[in-house]
């Protein structure tokens, strides 16, 4: 990144995002490492409950690094991640899914030569009993994959993939979906459908952190955004104040600065 | 320099187009059915001696024979190729004839002829299905048949067959079963399978006083049969616990040489294991208090033992296959990442898959130590793990009857060929048969629906055929 962003831009403490009462997700100065690397040099974000938080920055600024550490696939050397003020940083991202939450990979990841159908059905496999209506509630979110539900994964199109990761992970009932980069690869009209179907399932009730390049979708379905550089958190502001901050318009909307 | 001399020469695109007569799928389909008569000429004629190989080649290939298998085949082939069409559409017809008639009674009487026969017998098949299909007392009475047939299987054939179905189908159908769990269902291709099985015949030499050491008690054979799990289950979490992030061919080594370690063991540590002199084993022997028997060198009665633990075995395995566990070792197949992701514990389900896989072979093991009563560290050759592997490819990799019948056939049929052709020889067909097998029918005689589909999609190019290197998971960017 060649824009300087200033530092008074930093989180707060008593910011307007982590007033009030216990946040669905709350991640406090986590480092992590690969390796020697460090990817994460003490990031802090809060989720507030039914909100939508998006998560920006350019290429390699560990964006998919954060949401991992919050979902337990990678284990933070120093930090914490709290759920709901419970602290389960350590735990195993298989474990934490029962504590509801869902993590939609980067790159999609459905089972490639399963059926729509088994994909769904497997995104429920942490419930005892899965409840019938949830298949129902996915395919009326997407009709797509009702269509096709005897369709091999691995034939479907990048977005009808995308729509049957998300549809996936939400067969699993989480309260808090993660979304490392919905729009990759994706026609405008494709991403538009899709941030739709997001804000539907946000109204629904689902807590949404969502990590994106695609700044201007990301800021207008979001209530609070954060930008990440380098693995440091160097903005944070409401979702319409960083859409029209000019240095974040600048960097990630390709526009002139004036 | 100018430009064109870097460039290099374009070649053509018609040239590249173009394809020549000897890569059409024809021309190949003419190759392989030339070689099957050639091979089968072989097989039938006269077989070489060892002084003189090319006496039966000469005499194989100059007589008549070699005419008459080559009239089959190229006939198959010419029907194949030349009358397809006229084949589709006689096919075609006779489907139709067969077809159930419709409901509403537009066509009541049924056409007269050979059409009429047809569907007359088509109906006949088809009420008999739903039979089938509708009442589970049917399917009950179905698999009693079967089973009455297997009992009654050993009084048909001759001792030594009844040999070969105790000493080496049933031993193998038990151990590719097992193997069947590590390789077709959770995809880890293992190599060092025959460890297991040696893990379990030396806990029965053990437990029945048979090695140079001796037990702390010494058990009955029955009472051998869960410690031999339970011993194997150990070794299986052993061999899986520093191996979980392996797949494909990385782990193949690794239990490769977990076999040798295992073989090596046994070889060398004589004041154990008895090494190649080897060491006995007790027979299984029932005693009931008020009645006792004893299995003895008679193959029938440890033929109906065995039939019933492979028996148990399935019963326990088809089970699985549709649980949450059979669906979590799918996931994990085709992605850990994501089989992660949606609440799969991909660690304790690879373990489980190695430990169930080993604790099977150690039930083999303990039922061939004890058949044979004698065991030697050269029962237990990697060769073993390759030849049930290859079984278990034959049959259909994750397909339960497949693999039932590949491995049947596969060890059936060089005891078969023992009286046509040459001993030395009998591999060798046998090698013949898998590269053709695996070239026309790479899914096996049986496959998985599953299995049909990942090979359906490699040659469409939309996944992978490679059931065992699937991604190494975690690595993504
Ligand atoms: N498995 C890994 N091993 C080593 N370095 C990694 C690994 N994954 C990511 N990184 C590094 O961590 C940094 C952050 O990566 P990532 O979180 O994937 O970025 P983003 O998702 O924002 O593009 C990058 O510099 C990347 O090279
Ligand atoms: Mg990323």
């Amino acid at each position: 990144m060649s824009t300087n962003l200033d530092k008074d831009a930093l989180p707060q403490p008593g910011d307007a995002a982590t007033d009030g009462p216990t946040p669905l997700l709350e991640l406090r100065d986590l480092h992590v490492y690969y390796g020697a690397i460090e990817a994460l040099k003490g990031v802090s974000l809060t989720v507030p409950h039914g909100q939508v938080v998006a998560l920006l920055g350019a290429n390699g600024a560990g964006k998919s690094t954060t949401l991992k550490a919050a979902s337990g696939m990678l284990r933070p050397r120093t930090g914490d991640v709290l759920l709901r003020g419970e602290r389960v940083d350590g735990i195993k991202s298989h474990e934490l899914v029962r504590f509801g939450i869902g993590h939609v990979p980067e790159g999609r990841r459905v089972f490639a030569r399963m059926t729509i159908l088994e994909n769904l059905k497997m995104g429920a496999y942490r419930l005892r009993r899965p409840d019938p209506t949830d298949l129902e509630r996915v395919f009326t979110l997407f009709p797509v994959l009702a269509e096709r539900r005897k369709q091999i994964a691995g034939t479907l199109s990048g977005g009808e993939q995308q729509m049957l990761a998300i549809g996936r992970a939400l067969m699993g009932k989480p309260d808090l979906l993660l979304l490392d980069e919905p729009s990759m690869g994706l026609a405008p009209l494709i991403v538009q459908q899709i941030f739709e179907i997001l804000r539907e399932i946000n109204e629904q009730g689902t807590t949404l952190l969502l990590v994106e390049q695609n700044a201007s979708q990301a800021l207008r379905l979001a209530d609070y955004g954060y930008v990440l550089e380098t693995g440091a958190v160097v903005m944070s502001d409401q979702a319409d104040a960083l859409l029209s901050d000019p240095r974040v318009r600048a960097a990630y909307l390709g526009e002139a600065v004036e | 320099m100018s430009l064109e001399v870097t460039a290099g020469k374009t070649p053509s695109a018609a040239r590249l187009r173009k394809q020549s007569w000897y890569q059409r799928p024809r021309f190949k389909r003419l190759v392989a059915m030339v070689v099957t008569a050639v091979v089968m000429a072989q097989v039938t004629g006269v077989q070489g001696v060892r002084n003189d190989l090319f006496y039966a080649l000469e005499e194989n290939f100059t007589g008549t024979g070699i005419w008459i298998w080559l009239g089959i085949f190229l006939a198959i082939w010419a029907v194949r190729e030349f009358f397809q069409d006229w084949a589709r559409q006689a096919l075609a017809r006779v489907k139709a004839a067969a077809a159930p008639l419709p409901e509403d009674g537009t066509a009541k009487a049924a056409p007269g002829g050979l059409a009429g026969q047809v569907r007359r017998v088509a109906d006949g098949g088809r009420r008999l299905s739903t039979l089938f299909r509708g009442h589970r007392a049917y399917q009950a009475g179905g698999l009693g048949a079967l089973l009455l047939v297997l009992i009654m299987l050993p009084l048909m054939v001759s001792t030594f067959w009844q040999q070969v179905m105790v000493d080496q189908i049933g031993m193998f159908l038990l151990i590719a079963i097992g193997l069947n769990v590590v390789v077709g269902w959770a995809g880890m291709l293992d190599l060092g399978f025959i460890a297991f099985f040696a893990i379990g015949a030396y806990s029965a030499a053990f437990w029945t006083g048979g090695l140079p050491v001796e037990p702390p008690v010494e058990l009955n054979n029955f009472l051998v049969v869960p410690i031999a799990v339970l011993t194997c289950l150990i070794a299986g979490v052993l061999l899986g616990a520093p191996t979980l992030r392996l797949r494909g061919d990385y782990l193949a080594i690794v239990t490769l040489g977990f076999h040798e370690i295992v073989y090596l063991t046994a070889k060398n540590w004589t004041e154990f294991t008895g090494g190649t002199r080897g060491a006995n084993s007790d027979r299984f022997s029932l005693d009931l208090g008020f009645w006792s028997y004893e299995w003895g060198l008679d193959p029938a009665p440890y033929y109906w033992l065995q039939l019933a633990f492979i028996i148990g075995v399935l019963f326990l395995f088809l089970r699985l296959e549709h649980s949450r566990v059979g669906r979590a070792w799918t996931a994990i197949r085709e992605d850990e990442v994501a089989a992660a992701s949606t609440g799969v514990d991909t660690v304790r389900f690879k373990l489980l898959a190695f430990a169930i896989g080993a604790s099977t072979s150690g039930i083999a093991g303990v039922i061939y130590a004890s058949k044979l009563g004698f065991i030697n560290s050269e029962m237990f050759l990697v060769l073993m793990s390759v030849l049930v592997l290859s079984y278990v490819v034959f049959g259909g990799m994750g397909s339960i009857p497949g693999v039932l019948l590949g491995t049947a056939i596969l060890v059936w049929l060089p005891e078969y060929l023992r009286d046509t052709v040459d001993a030395q020889d009998r591999y060798m067909y046998l090698g013949g048969l898998l590269v053709v097998m695996m070239i026309y029918r790479p899914q096996g005689l049986w496959p998985s629906r599953r299995r049909q589909r990942e090979l359906r999609m490699s040659q469409e190019g939309t996944g992978s055929a490679d059931a065992l290197g699937a991604q190494p998971g975690g690595a993504q960017g």
